[in-house]
């Protein structure tokens, strides 16, 4: 059973990033990626107000799995990151893959850490 | 990183959003398999695992599939969008430096934090670099760039 959670959570995550991802770059055409930005700072802020959530407890595995495993899980990616980070600086924009990085660290995990702070205990 | 070179029509969206589910369900199973042995040591190696390898894969399948084959449209869409992009996950990675802050051990928090950027970072590097190597040289139309 979690097994079909996580499945069908990673299911939606993946299309809704995408989706995302599809509706900024229509509308933010320049090199910078905008759109994984914008879904990994999404997908990071819902699981820190699921952790939160979770610090207080009572919140079932079953959300965990399917909302916190798989769809921030799949809504978020690093592998995109990275690749969209080296083809910025191979193209000889190495300020902007810097900038990339910082932000969606920076932005990121202080997405979550500030989320999981508001929903928490 | 978009599906695919050119923006996409409805019909096709529809398509790609379906192999792009489907592939990041596979993906998110895969890193859950992963995580699923309890973490007992000091840093969440699992997930600096998955981010690193899905990093690598995606450098050689981005290689493999713009610079190299005629691949089918739906491939890079399935593969790197969906499965490397399930597997791979930057909320779980948060998580874990939030995991790592609440256990008083700000340090390895902002080792884990800037480690995992500059694992994910070489192993990108490597794998395109790996694939421009060993994969049978570019295809006419040369390499893409996002």
């Amino acid at each position: 059973m979690s097994w079909l959670l996580v499945f069908a959570g990673g299911a939606a995550g993946a299309a809704a990033r995408y989706l995302l991802d599809t509706a900024v770059r229509a509308r933010a055409r320049t090199p910078f990626p905008w759109g994984t930005l914008a879904v990994n700072v999404l997908g990071s802020a819902v699981l820190g107000v699921l952790t939160g959530l979770t610090a207080h407890g009572g919140v079932p595995e079953a959300v965990r799995l399917t909302l916190g495993t798989g769809f921030c899980g799949a809504l978020t990616t690093y592998s995109t990151f990275s690749y969209e980070t080296l083809m910025l600086a191979e193209s000889g924009r190495r300020r902007t893959a810097a900038a990339n990085v910082l932000l969606s660290v920076v932005a990121g995990v202080g997405a979550l850490l500030g989320a999981a702070a508001l929903a928490g205990p | 990183m978009p599906a695919s070179p050119r923006p996409a029509s409805a019909p096709r969206r529809a398509s790609v959003a379906a192999v792009v589910a489907l592939g990041g369900g596979l993906g998110a199973l895969a890193r859950h398999a992963a995580t699923l042995p309890q973490q007992t040591g000091a840093l969440p190696w699992t997930v600096l695992a998955v981010n690193t390898l899905g990093c690598a894969l995606i450098g050689v399948l981005m290689v493999a599939v713009t610079e190299t084959w005629d691949a089918h449209p739906l491939l890079r869409p399935f593969l790197g969008v969906g499965v490397l992009g399930g597997f791979t996950t930057f909320s779980a990675y948060a998580a874990d430096v939030h995991t790592l802050l609440g256990q008083g051990r700000p340090a390895v928090a902002a080792l884990y934090l800037a480690g995992t950027v500059a694992a994910a970072l070489a192993a990108v590097w490597a794998g395109t670099a790996l694939a421009r190597r060993v994969l049978p040289g570019p295809r006419p139309g040369g390499r893409e760039r996002p």
